[in-house]
C-alpha cells in the first residue's frame, strides 16, 4: 500500500543528512530552518495520516505499509514495514508536534553555540529513530529505532564533549541502556521462539494460543521486555542515567529525556499489552516498580537545587505513574498521561532552558529568585505547566493523573495501596514543583550583579514554542475527560479501544462497578491534599524560608539522605561497578596477560627454539636435498616392503 | 622370450641411473636430464604394468605424463637459462640461497 508513513520517517533523515554532511558550510539560520522544516513536514504528514486513519471505521483503523522484506531465512522473516493504528497515530503526533516546537526553540537556544549544525543533525537523526520506533510494525524494526534513539541520546548528552562530566553522563546513559536492551533482545527471542513471528499484529493474534496464561515462558518474556523498558524509561533499578543526562543542552532534555524517548518504554508496554496481560506476575511487578519509582524519585526531587535535576527526577516520577497505569492494565490511561506529560514536561524543560539562558547558564536555583519581573512569558508558561503537573482540576495533568489514580484503585489488578502511593507522589509533586517556581521566580534576587545586568526575556523564537506548549498543557487533557464529568464517553480511551481490545479480551475484565461517589471522593482527597502541599511550599519557600533551615537542622539525616539521592549511585558503585572493575582487572592481568598471552607466546617461543636448531638442516645446496630426499624415499619404500605391503593392495 | 618383467628391470635400471645422476652431478642441466630419465623410467613401468594387467589406463597415464613433462621441461630449462644469465653459472653447488 502506498501511504505517507515512509515519508514521515524519511524527512528527518533527509534533514540529518543535509546538516551532517554540510556541517559548517551552511549558515546558522539555514541549519535551523532545515532542521525544523523537515520535522514540520513530518508533522503535517502525520496529521494527514491521522486524518486518513479517522476516516476508517473504528474497528478497522489500521494502515500498514511494507517497504521491503528485510531478511528471510527459513521460518524467520522480517519486513521493513510501518504500522499506523490509533496508538502509533497519537505517538507520531506527539513526537513530531512537540519535536517541531523544540526544534524551533533550539534555533534560539543554540544561537550562540559553535556546533549548531551538528546539534540539529543529531536532533533530526533522533526524530528519524523515534519515528521508526513508534511506527515499526514488528519488534525487530522497533528495536532498530530503540537503539537509534539510544545512540542519539548518547550523542546529545555528550554534545558539549569538552566537558568531562558531559561525556561521562553520555557513557553512563549508554551503558545503563545496554542492560535494558539486553533484556529487550532476550524477550524478543523468547517471543519469536514461541510464536514464530515478530510482527505485532501476528504476535497479538497468536499469543493466546502460543502461551499459557501466567506460564513461566510468558512471564519471563514480559519481564525481560520490561527490563528493556526500565532502561529506556528510567525506572528502578535502571533510572540512574536520567538525572545525569541533564548534562546535555536543555532542548535535548526536553525532547529526548522528557517528552519522547523516555516514554518509549511505556509505548512498548502498550504495544505488547496482549502479552503483558497474560502474565499477572509481570503486571504486578510493573505496577509495583512504577509506583515505587514514582514515590522514590519524587522524594529525591524535594531537595535538589539544580533546576534541571528537579525536573529530571520529576520525569522519572511521572514515568513511574505511566508504568503503574500499565501495570494495572490501564494502558489507555498510561498513554494519556504520556501525552499530557509530553506537553507540560517539555514546557517545563524549555522554560527552565529559558531561565538558564537568561541567567547566563546558571542552573542553581539558590542563585535565582525574583525572575518573574524579568521573564514574564517564561514565568506564566512555566506556572501553567506546574499547575498541569500538580493536577489543578480542569487542565491536562489533572485528567490524566486522576485517571491513573482511579484505575490504580479500581481496576481488577489495582490495589488501594497503589492508589495511596500515587496520591502521596501527587502531593510531593505539587510541593517540589512549587518549590521550584518560588525559588526561581519569586522572593529575593540572589544572583550577582553581572548576571542581573544580563537578565532578559528570551527571544520570540523561544517564547512562542513555550506559549504553544502552554496552550497544549491546558487543553491537551480535554480529549480525555472521564465519563464521570459530563457523562460523555472518554474520547481518548474510546479512540484507543481497538488497540487494547485483545488485551481486554484476555483479561475478561468485568467493567468494575465502583460507585461514582468513590471516584469523586478519591479525587477530592487528592486535590485537597495537593492544595495542602502547595500551601506548605508557599510557607517554606516564600513566606518563611527560615522554617526550612530549621527543619533541615532538626532532621539532618533525612535531608542528607534525600539530598544525596539515597546514595544509590554510590551503592551501585560499590556493589556493581567496583566488583566488575576488579573482576575486569583480574581478567586482564591474570587471565589475559598471564594465561592466554603466556600460552600463546610460550608456544611461539617453543616452536621458535626448535626451529633455531632445525634450520641448520637447510643448507640450501640442491645436491644435499636430493640426497636426503632419495635416501628418505628408499628408506620408506624399504620399510614398507619389509612390513609386507604388497603393491596394488 | 622377453616378458614384461624385463621391461620392469630396464625401468628399474633407468631409474637408478637417473637417481645416481641427480645425486652426483653438479651441473644443473645434467641434474635436469637425470630427472627426465627417472620420469621416463616411470613411464616405462606404467606401460609394463598396463601390459601385465591388460589395462589401457597405463598407456593413457603415460601420454598425460609426457605432456606434463614437456611443459615442465620448458619451465625448468627456462629457469636454468635465467639463472645462467644472472649468475653466469649452472653449477648447483654455487647456489645456496635457499636456506635460512
Amino acid at each position: 500500500m502506498n501511504t505517507v508513513l515512509p515519508l514521515i520517517v524519511l524527512f528527518p533523515l533527509v534533514g540529518f543528512l543535509i546538516n551532517f554532511l554540510l556541517a559548517g558550510k551552511l549558515s546558522r539560520k539555514l541549519v535551523g530552518i532545515i532542521g525544523s522544516g523537515t520535522v514540520l513536514i513530518s508533522f503535517l504528514l502525520s496529521i494527514k495520516a491521522f486524518l486518513d486513519l479517522t476516516a476508517l471505521p473504528a474497528d478497522a483503523r489500521i494502515i500498514s505499509d511494507t517497504l521491503y522484506n528485510w531478511m528471510a531465512v527459513e521460518g524467520f522473516s522480517v519486513d521493513v514495514s510501518f504500522l499506523l493504528d490509533p496508538l502509533s497515530a497519537i505517538m507520531i503526533l506527539v513526537v513530531t508536534g512537540v519535536g517541531f516546537l523544540i526544534h524551533v526553540y533550539s534555533i534560539g537556544y543554540m544561537a550562540h553555540d559553535e556546533g549548531v549544525g551538528r546539534f540539529f543533525a543529531y536532533l533530526n537523526l533522533f526524530m528519524f529513530s523515534m519515528l521508526t520506533l513508534v511506527l515499526a510494525s514488528n519488534f525487530l524494526l522497533m528495536f532498530v529505532g530503540w537503539e537509534g534513539v539510544g545512540l542519539c541520546s548518547y550523542l546529545l548528552i555528550g554534545f558539549w564533549f569538552e566537558r568531562d562530566s558531559a561525556t561521562e553522563a553520555g557513557k553512563k546513559a549508554f551503558v545503563v541502556n545496554r542492560i535494558g536492551d539486553f533484556g529487550f533482545l532476550l524477550g524478543m527471542f523468547i517471543i519469536f521462539w514461541n510464536v514464530g513471528s515478530l510482527d505485532f499484529q501476528t504476535v497479538t493474534a497468536l499469543a493466546p494460543s502460543a502461551f499459557a496464561i501466567g506460564g513461566t515462558v510468558i512471564t519471563a518474556a514480559t519481564l525481560l521486555l520490561f527490563l528493556g523498558a526500565t532502561g529506556k524509561s528510567a525506572q528502578i533499578p535502571l533510572y540512574v542515567w536520567l538525572p545525569d543526562a541533564m548534562e546535555g543542552p536543555t532542548p535535548v532534555s526536553a525532547l529526548i529525556h522528557a517528552a519522547t524517548m523516555v516514554t518509549a518504554g511505556v509505548y512498548m508496554l502498550a504495544r505488547s499489552s496482549a502479552l503483558f496481560v497474560m502474565a499477572p506476575t509481570t503486571m504486578m511487578v510493573v505496577a509495583v516498580i512504577g509506583a515505587a519509582t514514582a514515590l522514590f524519585a519524587a522524594t529525591i526531587a524535594l531537595f535538589q537545587n539544580d533546576i534541571k535535576r528537579v525536573l529530571a527526577y520529576s520525569t522519572v516520577s511521572q514515568l513511574g505513574y505511566m508504568f503503574m497505569a500499565c501495570g494495572v492494565a490501564a494502558f489507555g490511561a498510561g498513554v494519556f498521561h504520556l501525552m499530557t506529560h509530553a506537553f507540560f514536561k517539555a514546557l517545563l524543560f524549555l522554560g527552565a532552558g529559558s531561565v538558564i539562558h537568561g541567567m547566563s547558564d546558571e542552573q542553581d536555583m539558590r542563585k535565582m529568585g525574583g525572575l518573574k519581573k524579568y521573564m514574564p512569558v517564561t514565568f506564566i508558561t512555566m506556572l501553567i505547566a506546574t499547575l498541569a503537573i500538580s493536577g489543578l482540576p480542569g487542565i491536562s495533568g489533572f485528567f490524566s493523573k486522576d485517571e491513573i489514580l482511579w484505575q490504580a484503585f479500581s481496576s481488577d489488578l489495582g490495589h488501594p495501596a497503589l492508589w495511596f502511593i500515587g496520591m502521596i507522589t501527587a502531593l510531593l509533586t505539587t510541593f517540589y514543583m512549587f518549590r521550584l517556581i518560588f525559588m526561581t521566580f519569586f522572593g529575593k534576587e540572589r544572583m550577582d550583579e553581572k548576571t542581573k545586568s544580563h537578565l532578559h526575556e528570551s527571544p520570540k523564537v523561544m517564547t512562542i514554542p513555550l506559549i504553544v506548549l502552554a496552550i497544549l498543557s491546558i487543553a491537551g487533557g480535554w480529549i480525555g475527560i472521564p465519563k464521570l464529568f459530563f457523562g460523555a464517553t472518554n474520547f481518548f480511551e474510546h479512540w484507543l479501544e481497538p488497540v487494547f481490545a485483545p488485551a481486554q479480551r484476555i483479561l475478561h475484565s468485568s467493567e468494575a462497578h465502583h460507585a461514582a461517589s468513590t471516584e469523586w471522593g478519591l479525587m477530592a482527597i487528592t486535590v485537597t491534599l495537593s492544595l495542602g502541599a502547595f500551601a506548605l511550599a508557599l510557607r517554606f519557600y516564600l513566606k518563611k524560608p527560615e522554617t526550612v533551615t530549621r527543619l533541615r537542622e532538626s532532621f539532618p539525616g533525612v535531608h542528607r539522605l534525600l539530598y544525596g539521592k539515597y546514595f544509590i549511585d554510590e551503592i551501585y558503585d560499590r556493589l556493581i561497578i567496583r566488583p566488575l572493575h576488579f573482576f575486569s582487572i583480574f581478567l586482564w592481568k591474570i587471565v589475559d596477560v598471564l594465561l592466554i598471552d603466556g600460552l600463546i607466546n610460550g608456544g611461539a617461543f617453543l616452536v621458535g627454539g626448535v626451529s633455531r636448531v632445525m634450520r641448520y638442516a637447510q643448507s640450501g645446496r640442491l645436491t644435499s636435498y636430493v640426497t636426503v630426499f632419495t635416501v628418505g624415499v628408499a628408506l620408506i619404500t624399504g620399510v614398507m616392503l619389509l612390513l609386507g605391503y604388497s603393491i596394488g593392495n | 622370450m622377453i616378458g614384461a618383467e624385463h621391461f620392469l628391470i630396464v625401468s628399474a635400471i633407468l631409474f637408478a641411473v637417473g637417481v645416481t645422476g641427480a645425486l652426483i652431478s653438479r651441473n644443473l642441466i645434467m641434474i635436469f636430464m637425470a630427472v627426465e630419465i627417472m620420469l621416463n623410467a616411470a613411464n616405462l613401468a606404467f606401460i609394463a604394468f598396463a601390459r601385465i594387467h591388460g589395462d589401457m589406463s597405463g598407456h593413457v597415464i603415460v601420454f598425460l605424463t609426457l605432456t606434463v613433462a614437456a611443459a615442465e621441461a620448458a619451465v625448468g630449462l627456462g629457469l636454468i637459462m635465467t639463472l645462467y644469465r644472472r649468475r653466469g653459472s649452472v653449477d648447483a653447488s654455487k647456489f645456496n640461497i635457499m636456506k635460512w
